[in-house]
C-alpha cells in the first residue's frame, strides 16, 4: 500500500481544485453572459420576456441544484450522446448562475431612480443608448457587491458535481478518502480550501458594499 | 426518437410520498432548530461579549464559505473517527442546523441590530431584566423585520437538503435515486422529484408566511 502523508492529500486536493475553479469561472462567465441577456429581454419589453424570465428565475430558485445537475446529466444523455460529467456540470451550473444573476441586476436596475430613464427618454436616447450611457454604468456600480458575492455561491455549488462524477475538489477529497480512510484530516483539509478560496471572495464583496454605501 | 414515460415513475408514489415527507420533516427540526441557533449566534454577535463575537465569527464565517456537502461529508463520515458515530438522519439534521444555523446568525444579527436605541432604553426605564428586554421588546421586532431573508434561507436549505440522500438519508432525491435504478427512467424520475421539490418550495414559502406573524413574532406594530 502506497503511504499519503498529509502533504501528499494536500497537494492531491490542490491539483483537483484547479478543476473546481475552471468549472467555477466558466458556469460564473457563461451564466453572466445568459443573465445579461435575459435582464435586456426583460427591460427591452420584449413580448412575453417579463413573464418568461420570471417563470425562469423561479423555476432555478425553487429546485435543488442537484436535481438541475441531474437533470441536466439524464437529460443531455436522453439525446443519444455520450455525455461526459464536466459538460453536464457546466451546462448546469451556468444555468443555475444566470436565474440568479439576472434576478439580482433586475434588482440594481431597479434601484437606478426612474427620473434617470425619464430623462434618458427626453433626450430621444434610444434603448440602447439608455442602457449604455445611462442606466449600465450607474447600475454596475450598485451590482459589483451582490455579484462578487454570489461568486461564492457559484464556486460552492460546483462541488455538487462531484456527485455526477466530475473530478473537482469535493470528488477527489472522497476519492482520496477512499484510499487513506482518513476522511476526518481530507474532509477538513477539502473544507479549509473551499475557505480560502471563498473567504478573500466573501471579504471582498462586504469590502465594495462598505465603499458603496459611503459613496452615498 | 426520445420516448419519455411517466407511467414507469409515477407508480412508485408511495416512495415518493414517502420521500417528500421525510424531506418536510428534516427540513421542519432543522428549521426549528437552526432558526434557534441562529437568534442566539445573532444575539452572541451584536450584544454578547468580545471572545464569543470572536467565536461565534469565526463559526459563521467558516460555514458560510464551504459547500453544504463538504459540511455533511466531515459531519458523516469524518466524525466517526473521533468515535462519534452517527446514523445517516442525525447527521443530516446536524449538518442543516449547523449550516442554517450561520446564515441565520447574520439574519437575525441583521434584525437585532436594527432595533431603536429608544426602544431598548425605555424598556430599561421599566426595570426589565436584560434577558425581558431581549426577549420581548428586542427580538419580536427584529425576527419581523428579517422574516423574508429568513423565510427564503429555509427554503434554501429545504433544497440543500437533496444532497442528503448522498449518504442515505431517505429523503426524496434518496428515492428518485432508488427508482431510476430499478426502472432505468432517469430523466424521468428527476424530472418528478424536481416537481415536487418545486411545490414543497411554495408550500414551506407560504407557510412561514403565515406562521410569522401568527404563531412567532405576534403583529408587530411596523413603524415604516
Amino acid at each position: 500500500m502506497v503511504d499519503f502523508s498529509l502533504w501528499d492529500i494536500f497537494r492531491n486536493l490542490l491539483m483537483a481544485a484547479r478543476w473546481t475553479v475552471l468549472l467555477s469561472l466558466v458556469a460564473f462567465v457563461g451564466g453572466g453572459l445568459v443573465a445579461m441577456a435575459l435582464l435586456l429581454a426583460r427591460l427591452a419589453k420584449l413580448r412575453g420576456a417579463q413573464a418568461g424570465v420570471s417563470a425562469y428565475v423561479q423555476l432555478f430558485q425553487g429546485t435543488p441544484l442537484l436535481m438541475q445537475l441531474f437533470l441536466a446529466y439524464f437529460g443531455l444523455a436522453l439525446f443519444g450522446v455520450n455525455v461526459p460529467a464536466w459538460l453536464a456540470a457546466a451546462l448546469a451550473l451556468t444555468l443555475y448562475t444566470s436565474a440568479f444573476l439576472t434576478e439580482i441586476w433586475r434588482g440594481c436596475v431597479n434601484a437606478v431612480p426612474k427620473g434617470q430613464w425619464e430623462a434618458a427618454a427626453s433626450l430621444a436616447m434610444s434603448f440602447g443608448e439608455t442602457m449604455r450611457h445611462v442606466i449600465g454604468p450607474q447600475a454596475l456600480r450598485i451590482a459589483l457587491p451582490p455579484t462578487v458575492g454570489f461568486l461564492v455561491q457559484v464556486i460552492k455549488g460546483t462541488a455538487l458535481a462531484s456527485v455526477i462524477g466530475f473530478i473537482e475538489l469535493t470528488k477527489a477529497g472522497t476519492m482520496i478518502t477512499n484510499a487513506t480512510f482518513r476522511p476526518f484530516t481530507v474532509y477538513a483539509c477539502v473544507a479549509l480550501m473551499y475557505f480560502l478560496l471563498c473567504w478573500p471572495i466573501s471579504a471582498w464583496s462586504r469590502r465594495l458594499e462598505r465603499t458603496l454605501r459611503r459613496g452615498h | 426518437m426520445i420516448s419519455l414515460d411517466f407511467g414507469a415513475v409515477l407508480a412508485e408514489w408511495p416512495q415518493l410520498l414517502r420521500g417528500a415527507a421525510f424531506t418536510l420533516g428534516l427540513t421542519a427540526v432543522s428549521a426549528v432548530l437552526g432558526v434557534g441557533l441562529g437568534v442566539a449566534c445573532g444575539w452572541a454577535r451584536a450584544w454578547g461579549p468580545a471572545w464569543l463575537r470572536a467565536v461565534v465569527g469565526v463559526y459563521v464565517e467558516l460555514i458560510r464559505n464551504t459547500p453544504f456537502i463538504v459540511q455533511l461529508f466531515f459531519i458523516f463520515f469524518g466524525l466517526p473517527s473521533l468515535g462519534v458515530k452517527l446514523n445517516p438522519e442525525i447527521a443530516s439534521v446536524i449538518a442543516m442546523v449547523v449550516n442554517l444555523g450561520a446564515y441565520a446568525a447574520e439574519i437575525a444579527r441583521a434584525g437585532i441590530e436594527g432595533t431603536p436605541r429608544g426602544q431598548i432604553e425605555a424598556a430599561r426605564s421599566l426595570a426589565m431584566s436584560e434577558a425581558q428586554v431581549f426577549l420581548r421588546v428586542v427580538l419580536p421586532p427584529a425576527l419581523a423585520r428579517v422574516w423574508p431573508a429568513m423565510t427564503s434561507q429555509i427554503v434554501i436549505v429545504m433544497l440543500g437538503s437533496a444532497v442528503c440522500g448522498q449518504i442515505a438519508a431517505q429523503e426524496l432525491s434518496y428515492f428518485a435515486n432508488l427508482i431510476q435504478s430499478r426502472n432505468f427512467r432517469a430523466f424521468e424520475s428527476f424530472i418528478v422529484a424536481t416537481a415536487i421539490y418545486l411545490a414543497l418550495s411554495v408550500l414551506l414559502r407560504q407557510t412561514l408566511n403565515w406562521l410569522g406573524p401568527k404563531w412567532i413574532f405576534g403583529r408587530v406594530p411596523q413603524s415604516r
